[in-house]
């Protein structure tokens, strides 16, 4: 395979595109720029590559005897009524909240749509501790469910609420005047266009139901990743875990093609020319005022209050005791460590797809960029197994090395960096960049001077996605993390472990705390993309 | 080559690979690296009594039992680890059956009493657990309560008692039965517990759900609801033991145990933090400490709040053959896993 790709990119390249291309391929600057893609790529490919490994090796027999069993049933079930109960339960919510907060008359609009994202600077786990210590017997599929909602329905509020405020109201003036009412106007209008951000926000959701394991171990709600990690706790690495991870793995893929199939092919540009017209606010009745606030205050007490009041209870039960500095710091100084790192090693990586993507866009890249986006939708569990098992045999330098978790980090995270860094390069105009190579200076370099430097904003917004990514992640630092290491999450993990709640809640203060500039951030960029 | 590598990526490079090369070598220029699956902080406390006395710096990390026995045994010959300490034999067995363990220090095993390790000296006990049944007396009388482990798989225990089975505590205990009672009892016995049992993940959640009366009763080791008491007793306030004695599976008393590996590179000091361990500082940290787990050196006393170990009745089982891997194999086959 690493001897095809290259060889590929000498063919003809689709004709559109040639005449832009030529410059670029012709120096060997261009070359370094696959070439660093490719392996970056290939790379990413490492997790599929170790899954289909490890089955090969396993034999049929023994993979029939550990996949078809009654356990896996059993997973398999939770699992699927945990997305089907789930992810409609997030599209209604989402959907409301949104249309209260864009096209309703509904006061304090603002405060509420950052309400509305707050909830995401609590790291899922530590939702469920809130809900764990504050109804003790708290279990199972209702609770998996109640937790997961309150936890995920920012991802489908954001997108549905940065398309309804740029909808061209033009269409439902239309459907109006043909003499619909206002809920039909709603379905048959409004529904259809928000269509791509209901897909892509069900879809993160569905994702984040199935790589998360802190969550669900805490409120004893059994699916595939806690019973790998169940698996791996026991054997380490042994077949039934990486046998379980390939049934994950291929429900994660499953998922992607669901979605990519439900996403359709509508056109959603809007027709004619010139500027929207402005959205007419929907005038709320007294009674319909009262229910929407009434919605309101609860989804804020569930999805903050529950959090902020358990998390001051321990504090305050725990005084200064539970501020074991000696701990606390080490903790906090090898999470920003490592967030650091990783950001800038991602957003490096993500340099190379990014640059090709807007300068010299073909099937190539869009396979590159679709191997990473496949590795980033599975699991931490799977992609930690699989540099656990290939670092200790093939990779013994870097096994337990910081590297390794870095790595990890990468494959999760590419296309969080991948996307905001691609913007950037786009407002980059190339004829800078032309002049810059026709001064005579090398294609790396005047990608650095001129394009890098135009997009830095977009950069470094990716790289702070990235940071705050690793800052709560649990599963792949769990298994992956050098001797003596010890971030915030693993450390508020091991103390959840033993029952002590109150030595954990600084730690989940940290990482809250750590977490916010992402609330703040994402609601930036959701204000911007709604401006475009 | 005339394009020169921008010098942000030289600089982002270094950093990595210097943070990288930084821990790599944190590790391995001094001190031991010990593998630890023993409740993380009476390790803390060994380690941190051992490196007043000696100045040897020790690096941790943590996990389970089998998940470390296995990890061990798949690093095999250049395994960073130093010093492995479990909280069950299984691991133990399972790490020496790969050959990788360097036999322990003469002196060291002298100071352990020789029923808490295996005759072959490859390993040696730090510490010792009994089995215990904890119940919430409000829902079970000492009537009701079971004569025998194997008791609970019997279906009018359906819904009335708990367990950990992700955990090395229980499946150590799950060993013990099929060493016991042989692999068919055994399955049988998991498949009985599979319909009957609610799992819990971990023994202090298994003390807590009891206590709460989420569950009528649990299986665990005894020292959980001994330091819950010590602390505040929120968690076992509304819970007794029980002690199956008679030499019962139940009864068995798992022994936790310590090595040195063969491939370490800091033996010596690996051997000392051994010896410092089972000898008589380390022991009396398991009477005056918080951890109550019984002490195995000679002449080592527990601590004086615990049924002392000679009383437990404890079934004999060779430590040096519990099967760990074919009791993980058997509560899969059960769907317990």
């Amino acid at each position: 395979m690493p001897e095809t790709l290259p060889a590929r990119v000498a063919t003809p390249i689709p004709a559109p595109m040639r005449r832009h291309s030529r410059g670029l391929f012709a120096g060997r600057g261009g070359a370094w720029v696959i070439g660093l893609s490719v392996l970056v790529s290939l790379l990413s490919l490492l997790p599929i590559a170790f899954v289909l490994g490890v089955s090969w090796q396993t034999g049929w027999v023994r993979l029939v005897e550990l996949v078809f069993r009654p356990r896996v049933g059993e997973l398999l079930i939770n699992t699927l009524l945990l997305v089907a109960i789930t992810i409609p339960l997030c599209v209604a919510l989402g959907v409301t909240l949104a249309w209260l907060t864009e096209r309703s008359n509904l006061s304090g609009r603002r405060v509420w749509s950052l309400l509305a994202i707050a909830p995401l600077a609590v790291p899922a786990f530590v939702h469920s501790y809130a809900w764990v210590s504050l109804v003790p017997p708290i279990h199972g599929l209702f609770a998996g469910v109640l937790v997961s909602v309150i936890a995920y329905f920012p991802f489908l509020y954001l997108p549905v609420a940065a398309t309804l405020r740029r909808l061209d109201p033009a269409i439902e003036d239309v459907a109006q005047s043909m003499g619909l009412k206002p809920w039909t106007v709603f379905f048959r209008v409004v529904v259809p266009q928000l269509r791509l951000a209901i897909c892509g926000g069900s879809l993160l959701v569905g994702l984040h139901l199935l790589a998360e394991y802190g969550l669900y171990a805490m409120i004893r709600f059994d699916t595939f990743t806690t019973a790998i990690f169940d698996q791996f706790k026991s054997t380490f690495n042994g077949p039934a875990a990486n046998m379980l991870a390939g049934v994950l793995a291929l429900c994660c893929l499953a998922m992607l093609t669901v979605e990519s199939a439900a996403r359709g092919h509508a056109r959603y540009a809007r027709v004619g020319s010139g500027s929207a017209r402005e959205q007419r606010l929907v005038r709320l009745k007294p009674g319909q005022t009262v229910m929407a606030l009434t919605l309101w205050v609860l989804t804020c007490a569930l999805t903050l209050g529950v959090p902020l009041v358990t998390l001051g209870k321990w504090l305050l039960a725990g005084g200064v005791q539970v501020w074991q500095m000696a701990e606390l710091l080490p903790a906090l100084q090898q999470t920003l460590l490592l967030g650091a790192a990783g950001a800038a090693l991602t957003t490096l990586a993500a340099i190379p797809i990014a640059w090709l993507s807007i300068r010299s866009p073909g099937r190539l890249q869009r396979m590159l960029e679709s191997c990473n986006y496949i590795t980033s939708s599975l699991p931490g569990i799977v992609v930690a197994l699989a540099l656990v098992t290939v670092t200790v045999h093939f990779a013994r330098p870097i096994y337990q090395t910081t590297l390794t978790v870095l790595l990890a980090y990468l494959l999760m995270f590419l296309p969080r960096a991948l996307v905001s860094l691609r913007a950037g390069i786009a407002q980059a105009p190339i004829e800078l960049e032309n002049m810059a190579r026709s001064l005579g200076r090398s294609p790396a370099r005047a990608l650095w001077l001129i394009t890098l430097r135009l997009a830095a904003p977009g950069a470094a917004a990716g790289a702070a996605l990235v940071f705050l990514a690793i800052t709560n992640e649990l599963t792949a630092t769990l298994l992956l993390a050098p001797n003596g290491t010890r971030t915030l999450a693993t450390g508020f993990w091991a103390l959840t472990s033993e029952i002590d709640y109150a030595a954990a809640a600084p730690y989940a203060l940290l990482m809250i705390v750590l977490s916010l500039p992402l609330t703040g951030l994402l609601y930036h960029q959701s204000k911007r993309t709604a401006g475009r | 080559m005339n394009c020169k590598v921008p010098s942000f990526l030289k600089k982002a490079l270094l950093a990595t690979a210097l943070l990288g090369a930084g821990h790599v070598y944190a590790a391995d220029a001094d001190g031991i690296v010990v593998y630890n699956a023993q409740h993380e902080s009476l390790t803390k406390a060994w380690i941190e009594g051992f490196t007043k006395e000696t100045g040897i710096k020790v690096t941790v990390r943590n996990g389970d039992d089998t998940e470390m026995g296995n990890q061990i045994v798949q690093e095999g010959a250049a395994s960073p680890a130093d010093v492995f300490l479990t909280e069950n034999s299984p691991a133990m067995v399972l790490v020496d059956n790969a050959g990788l363990f360097a036999p322990v220090a003469p002196a060291t095993l002298e100071q352990v009493d020789a029923a808490y390790r295996p005759a072959h000296g490859k390993w040696v006990g730090i510490a010792a657990r009994s089995t215990v049944f904890v119940y919430n007396p409000s829902k079970l009388t000492e009537a009701d309560l079971p004569k025998s482990l194997m008791d609970l798989a019997d279906p009018k225990w359906k819904g009335r008692w708990a367990a950990s089975p992700a955990g090395a505590d229980f499946q150590a205990i799950v060993a013990a039965v099929l060493e016991l009672k042989g692999e068919a009892a055994t399955l049988e016995w998991l498949k009985g517990m599979k319909a009957n049992f609610t799992a819990y993940r971990g023994n202090s959640s298994v003390l807590k759900a009891v206590n709460a009366g989420q569950i009528d009763s649990g299986v665990i080791y005894h020292y959980y609801r001994f330091g819950d008491q010590a602390k505040t007793g929120e968690n076992s306030k509304n819970t007794a033991l029980h002690y199956f004695k008679h030499k019962d599976p139940g009864a068995f008393v798992s022994v936790s145990g310590g090595g040195v590996l063969a491939s370490s590179q800091h033996k010596e000091q690996a051997q000392a933090f051994l010896k410092w361990v089972t000898g008589k500082d380390g022991q009396a940290i398991l009477k005056t400490g918080n951890s109550y787990e019984y002490a195995v050196g000679k002449n080592a006393e527990s601590n004086p709040k615990l049924v002392p170990l000679q009383q437990l009745d404890a079934p004999k089982v060779d430590a040096s053959r519990l099967d760990s891997k074919n009791a993980v194999e058997l509560m899969t086959q059960a769907g317990l896993l």
